[in-house]
């Protein structure tokens, strides 16, 4: 792209302006700090020119939006033709607690939902489990039944509202009552739109909850990729999560590795499944952090998406140009939040979605200054929510596409990025694949060790952050936080007692019978089933009992 | 379950005693966010101290019952899910039941210092909030529990 002649000329006036201009100076008054690194501690240089870039080819490494390889964005006219989908990631208390959250959110100008779900759906509880107790709708809402579910989205056309819900160990039954509540509401399956999060290759890496061992976790991921094909196909079947991998303390590289890493994973289970590549593939979509480090976030998600497209083209042999697109949503980083003077956040919140949008995201959840401390007021998530609309309406970002793009240091740092990812996979690869490097726990201890290298740095005050190891004050007001009714517990539990109460007993015994039998089959899809169990008001903690009886259970390594 | 004994001796621990502080480090409940619970256990266990880490989800019973077959001096748990009300005191009165009333309580994780007072008050040590480090709880660890003899 460049002149070669030309570049070996800059190349040259950089050395003399090194020499004569910038030593002498710092001679004179050296720089501020040792080492000038990102917050994954990368080091970055002075100053950057184009030299560097000499096999910079703008057609192969950066092309035009909508085109391969989608460096600059997935959409020909971006934000222009349609700004991202503003969704905030909600759920506390009750159904009824968490669909008035939503109608609020809605009415805000929000465009799109995303479900939190309290940790007992998360593991595949119901609410009136021993393993429940405390934690009913503590972190988020709690779902048991159908019934809970019918609450959650009331009033709400599923054929308008696309939600997101992040659920991955019981992805299947809890979208399995998704779509009981979207057929009571007489909405076709072919019309529901939305996501489940369904990635559980980084809930062994990160996040944590899982059910199942790997093994049959990817069968069953295959067989939702299969059902949704034929049955739901505006639905995105796995949203391949980096952002949990991050929030555990990894690096921005690490991230973009082990999240592309499972990507990788899902196209083979997928393909293995005999499932025809382009007929799954589209349908896949991305979740990242946005963390502190501007610049290394934007290069984090060009490089993303140049990544899987020449991995979906060259690697799988992908023929739909969809297949090669990476969608994504985008979170700021919960765990670069203080909850030392807590307003600052919302400025911490506001340069981490400005990097979002910078590097072309499609959704986006800004997270409220109060979440160090618990789930989010009203107050503090319209102001989370209002950030994201100044940044669309008044800064101008939103105008043109990818305008940091050839900007000499972004191109080389989304270089760098993909060169580091790209070795991590290959490395991945040798070990036989994700699932075999996670059973090594070789992600899981990448993320450790800079977890821990993190921390260091921070009590050594070599990474500052403010209100926390500098420019603090002694005397900080407190700020109202969200308390959830220790009620709900005794009310759920009554609930769902009552709905096993009600329900055609014989009709949700034949269901887990058959949900049973269909389990020790590999070549049933379990998804039919499951939608049986949730129309029959068959609760969560009972379809995935009956599965941990074959399918076995998944307990943490421990490893430290 | 992990054990991982310390490597050297902890320049700061007081008195050589014979026996190195023995802590466990837990995740009572069902969130999965270890982050801080891993720095913790690697940090104490660089300090010499010997650490054993449950690993996530496990209910109160499941921690005290590792806490009295490993014999350990102290109990630190991560919590943040918002359940740290339910969890310390249950975890308070099995301790009691089981006649391991000395060995020492502590803990950390999203907890809002409204709740804090209460918690101590039912008989944990000391709760560590966000933006604590490393070694404030080595030195809390070191100077508050003292190995069994």
């Amino acid at each position: 792209m460049y002149d070669r002649k030309k570049l070996a000329g800059i190349a040259a006036h950089r050395k003399k302006w090194q020499d004569e201009a910038l030593s002498p100076g710092l001679r004179r008054s050296p720089e501020r700090i040792k080492r000038f690194s990102t917050v994954s501690d990368e080091e970055i240089g002075t100053l950057y020119t184009p030299d560097p870039l000499s096999n910079f080819d703008y057609g192969e490494d950066l092309g035009f939006p909508g085109q391969y390889p989608y460096t600059r964005g997935v959409q020909p006219s971006m934000y222009r033709g349609r700004l991202w989908t503003m969704r905030q990631f909600a759920g506390f208390g009750s159904a009824e607690d968490t669909n008035a959250r939503f109608k609020f959110l809605l009415s805000q100008g929000q465009t799109g939902l995303s479900t939190a779900f309290h940790f007992p759906t998360l593991m595949g509880y119901d609410s009136d489990s021993l393993r429940a107790k405390g934690e009913v709708g503590m972190c988020g809402v709690a779902v048991d039944s159908l019934k809970d579910m019918e609450i959650l989205f009331d009033g709400i056309p599923l054929d308008k509202v696309t939600t997101s819900m992040t659920i991955n160990g019981p992805a299947a039954m809890v979208f399995a009552m998704y779509l009981a509540v979207a057929e009571k509401q007489g909405v076709p399956f072919h019309k529901v739109g939305g996501t489940i999060q369904n990635d559980i290759l980084k809930e062994y890496i990160a996040q944590h909850s899982w059910i199942f061992p790997p093994e049959p976790s990817m069968r069953i991921i295959t067989d939702i990729l299969g059902y949704c094909a034929d049955n739901v196909p505006k639905w995105n079947t796995i949203s391949i999560s980096g952002y949990h991998i991050r929030e555990a303390g990894s690096t921005a590289v690490q991230e973009l590795a082990f999240t592309i890493g499972d990507g990788i994973a899902y196209v083979q289970a997928g393909i293995d499944a005999g499932i025809p590549v382009d007929k799954f593939a589209p349908r896949l979509s991305y979740f990242f952090n946005a963390h502190m480090d501007f610049f290394e976030e934007i290069a984090k998600y060009r490089a993303a998406r140049r990544m899987w497209a020449r991995i979906m083209r060259e690697r799988f042999h992908a023929k739909d140009e969809n297949s090669w697109k990476l969608r994504f949503h985008t979170q700021t980083a919960g765990c670069t939040l203080t909850a030392q003077q807590p307003m600052n956040n919302v400025v911490r919140v506001a340069l981490q979605a400005l990097s979002g949008v910078l590097g072309g995201t499609q959704s986006l959840h800004t997270n409220s200054m109060d979440e160090t401390l618990a789930l989010p007021t009203e107050q503090a998530v319209t102001v989370a929510l209002r950030t994201q609309q100044i940044i669309a309406e008044e800064s101008g970002v939103a105008n043109t596409i990818d305008p940091l793009g050839g900007s000499f240091f972004l191109e080389q740092l989304t270089n760098e990025m993909e060169e580091k990812a790209m070795e991590y996979i290959r490395k991945i690869d040798e070990m036989g694949g994700m699932v075999a490097a996670i059973k090594r726990g070789y992600p899981q201890r990448e993320v450790a060790d800079a977890a821990f290298h993190f921390q260091r740095l921070v009590d050594a005050g070599e990474k500052r952050i403010v209100g926390l190891n500098v420019y603090r004050s002694p005397d900080e007001a407190p700020i109202p936080l969200l308390k959830v009714d220790e009620r709900v517990e005794k009310q759920q539990v009554a609930r769902t007692k009552e709905v096993r109460r009600k329900r055609n007993a014989k009709k949700a015994q034949a269901c887990l019978s058959a949900l049973k039998e269909g389990s020790l089959d590999p070549k049933v899809n379990l998804m039919p089933l499951l939608v049986d169990a949730a129309r029959a008001y068959v609760t969560l903690g009972e379809m995935c009992d009956t599965l941990r009886e074959t399918m076995g259970v998944y307990t943490d390594p421990a490893m430290f | 379950m992990a054990t991982a004994k310390g490597k050297g001796a902890a320049a700061s621990t007081p008195k050589k005693a014979a026996r190195k502080i023995r802590i466990l480090v837990g995740k009572p409940g069902l969130d999965g966010h270890d982050r801080g619970a891993k720095i913790i256990a690697r940090a104490l266990r660089d300090a010499g101290v010997e650490v054993i880490y449950t690993g996530l989800h496990q209910t109160p019973e499941m921690i005290v019952s590792a806490a009295a077959q490993e014999d350990v001096d102290g109990i630190g748990l991560s919590i943040l899910s918002g359940a740290h009300n339910y969890l310390f005191p249950r975890v308070i009165e099995l301790l009691r039941e089981n006649k391991m009333g000395d060995v020492v309580l502590f803990g950390g994780g999203i907890i809002p210092d409204a709740d804090i007072p209460k918690l101590v008050k039912k008989g944990v040590d000391r709760v560590f909030t966000p933006g604590t480090t490393i070694q404030e709880i080595v030195d809390y660890v070191n100077r508050r529990i003292q190995p069994r003899k």
